[in-house]
């Protein structure tokens, strides 16, 4: 099953294999090397070489640029200008040894800065982190945002580093088909975390009939799964750790666009999505197909188109989202080293029972096109993936306290697979200044393959401290 | 004899002297409290306070347009600068006088709009003693009123009435408004609980003048069984300013133009 979420599982290839226990139990050694072509990613045995962002040295430059223009003497004079921010800690402690022996999923401080500063029609964000990270005992910055933003009666500009979110999901990514880190929801960051930036250049068109978003990003970026060294992943293929990751190349053609027309009718929200890129979950492809001695981690090319749909309804809000997964190098899903095309859907309901409880249902589905195809292409004796994956969730909030308390509970429930994950959380804000959070992640169920059963190693219990000003 | 006539009917019918009823003193009031003006801004400083005098602090700013006649439909923009945590967050409320408010919320950590669940209107405003309804007001229709007396509040001569709830699932069994008979603004109102005991107060402490619309500058809404309560200033406010209707949309919940919030 490939939500967006559970993508971030690396090793979802039994998944896609749907492996009964009779398959799995029967899979041969090499089965379970020949497995793994079809699937996707697994954990890096090794850690990833650094990924160059090309566009970050552009955005800051742009930045720069700005900056000097927007900070100079007269300019800056009328300017407005804000800096906020954090300091936080924030460690997660595993109820188990981490594959490398270590106690903690994460143990780090940070410190976020955020300069605003708005002449209109211009503004300049900045969201850098800088942090110590005691696990690797190093420290780095990180540019989270930074962009500009033009803003005209009818459109508006934004170019730089942004996040953008897309789709009504809670968890669950159909349309959203932006840049995530599963690592960081995994281990117990804050959600904010769970979205990465990208490097490119929004448009907003607002004429009175519909609006409209479109975005070209020329860099890519994939999702950030977790690192094997913290994470007890399954891993089909354990034995060959040479694996290289390849990136689209950073060119014309291959600039990700999305288009977003959106606008209200009778009352509730509509949207249409488009989008041509990448898969931002990496796929494999072995040297040799026998004995593999090298893996090639590429991301094959997918267009999505969706729509969704939010309202009032039945006392409560009414979500609804689909998108059909055009997965352009597997049309015909005979290949079984790219991913079939899919059709994505998602329902949820959102209603407020008491005074400060809210319930959140969702139902997922994932229907694979082109069965008999995929089915054919396999290799004797393969297991199969299902044709229909399904995932439900329940997320129960409960504010006390005048708010200055949260309970949460968020949980995933694979019907398909069995497994599930559950994510409570206790947040208090001792001040306006200062909140902390604990909180648990805890796996289960399913099999060692399943998108959360193969977790079931890396329950963890985490603590997040943040000073804000 | 004509004179004692005279004074009898003065006595036995205070009320129908004044030619208003109850329903009229709380639309009047509903309009002077929740709807004056075509659009409506301010700062906004609330002060939650703790029994044992802890305080939070939510600074706001409040945008509202009207549509339609006093009691019809309304607007509402929120942004937020305090505290740290919510800072930058924006709300957004379409006010339908029958039906549930449609209430969408913009989270700047992760820029995303979603609308949020808007059954209950009488539940806590930011974890305030302020409910949603005493922000955008509360439908006359769902009340009965009466007119129990007429009283003095300071140097106000005011109408006071009984508000009972029609429905069961609310959490006062009545309330008392006092409304003043100049301004029609309420001037202090008390909540009183399913047991008949008073719980909570709102007290309208001062009140100013602005572009000739008398604006409750001040005011408390106090549980007393609680001890908590909040206190809100608005520090700045206008009328007239000419909100666009652009303003409430997805497009500038996003992206809250500077000139509106600040």
């Amino acid at each position: 099953m490939k939500t967006a979420f559970s993508q971030s599982v690396t090793s979802d290839s039994p998944q896609r294999g749907g492996l009964s226990d009779k398959q799995s139990k029967g899979m041969s050694q090499k089965a379970e090397v020949n497995f793994c072509l079809f699937v996707l990613v697994h954990p890096h045995p090794n850690p990833p070489p650094s990924r160059g962002r090309g566009a970050e040295l552009i955005s800051l430059f742009l930045i720069l640029l700005f900056s000097l223009g927007l900070f100079s003497p007269s300019y800056a004079f009328a300017a407005d200008i804000s800096l906020h921010g954090f300091f936080q800690g924030n460690y997660s402690f595993g109820t188990r040894a981490n594959p490398d022996g270590g106690d903690f999923k994460l143990a780090e401080e940070r410190l976020q800065l955020k300069l605003d500063a708005s002449k209109e029609p211009f503004r300049l964000f900045i969201k850098t982190d800088a942090f110590f990270d005691h696990i690797d005992e190093k420290g780095d910055v990180e540019l989270r945002e930074g962009y500009i933003d033009y803003t005209a009666k009818k459109w508006d500009l934004r170019i730089g580093r942004q996040v953008i979110t897309w789709g009504l999901g809670d968890l669950l990514f159909i349309n959203d088909v932006f840049p995530k880190d599963y690592e960081a929801f995994f281990s117990g960051r804050p959600m904010e975390y769970l979205k990465k930036g990208v490097d490119g250049v929004k448009v907003g068109l607002y004429p009175v009939f519909a609006s409209f978003e479109f975005i070209a990003v020329p860099f890519f970026e994939p999702n950030n799964y977790p690192d094997a060294r913290r994470f007890h992943m399954f891993d089909p293929m354990p034995n060959v750790t040479n694996r290289e990751e390849k990136d689209p190349a950073s060119n014309f053609k291959n600039t990700e666009l999305a288009l977003r027309i959106y606008r209200g009718i009778a009352g509730f929200d509509a949207s249409l999505y488009f989008y041509r890129g990448f898969f931002r979950q990496p796929w494999m492809m072995p040297d040799n197909p026998m004995m593999p001695t090298k893996l090639s981690l590429f991301y094959p090319k997918l267009s999505v188109y969706g729509a969704s749909l939010q309202g009032r309804a039945l006392e409560g809000v009414l979500s609804v989202e689909t998108g059909y997964y055009d997965s352009k190098q597997d049309r015909s899903g005979t290949d079984y080293t790219v991913p079939n095309s899919q059709t994505r859907f998602l329902i949820g309901y959102q209603r407020q029972l008491w005074e400060d409880f809210t319930v959140g249902l969702q139902y997922y589905m994932e229907y694979m096109h082109d069965y008999s195809e995929y089915k054919r292409a396999q290799p004797a004796g393969f297991p199969k993936d299902r044709k229909l994956e399904q995932l439900a969730t329940v997320r129960l909030t409960q504010f006390l306290m005048h708010q200055n308390l949260r309970l949460s509970l968020f949980s995933f429930w694979s019907p398909s697979d069995g497994d599930y994950m559950l994510n409570p959380e206790i947040k208090y804000n001792f001040s306006d200044h200062v909140w902390g959070a604990v909180g648990g992640n805890i796996y289960g169920g399913g099999e060692r393959w399943s998108q959360f059963g193969q977790l079931d190693k890396n329950d963890n219990i985490y603590l997040q401290l943040r000073y804000e000003f | 004899m004509r004179r004692f006539l005279v004074f009898l009917v003065i006595i036995l019918f205070p009320l129908e002297a004044s030619a208003i009823t109850a329903d009229e003193v709380m639309k009047k009031s509903q309009e002077a409290f929740l709807y004056p003006g075509k659009d409506f801004k301010s700062r906004v400083m609330m002060k939650l306070i703790s029994k044992g005098g802890q305080e939070r602090i939510r600074e706001l700013t409040m945008l509202r347009k009207n549509y339609g006649e006093s009691g019809g439909d309304q607007k509402y923009f929120i942004y937020f600068f305090q505290p740290a945590d919510v800072k930058d967050m924006t709300f957004m409320v379409y006010k339908y006088p029958v039906k549930d408010d449609d209430r969408w919320l913009f989270v700047p950590a992760i820029n995303m709009v979603r609308r949020i669940a808007a059954q209950d209107k009488r539940s806590s405003f930011v974890g305030s003693d302020f409910t949603y309804e005493d922000v955008s007001g509360r439908d006359i229709e769902d009340d009965t009123h009466a007119i129990v007396k007429e009283e003095k509040v300071g140097a106000k001569d005011c109408y006071v009435i009984k508000s009972t709830p029609k429905a069961a699932d609310v959490d006062y069994s009545y309330k008392l408004s006092w409304i003043d008979k100049t301004t029609f603004l309420p001037v202090k109102e008390e909540y009183y609980d399913r047991r008949g005991e008073l719980y909570k107060v709102f007290t309208a402490d001062e009140v100013k003048d602005v572009k000739g619309f008398p604006t409750v500058t001040k005011r408390t809404m106090k549980n007393l069984q609680s001890g908590h309560r909040t206190e809100v200033t608005y520090i700045k406010s206008d009328y007239n300013i000419g909100i666009e209707d652009s303003l409430f949309s997805e497009r500038y919940l996003r992206q809250p133009p500077k000139r509106w919030i600040e």
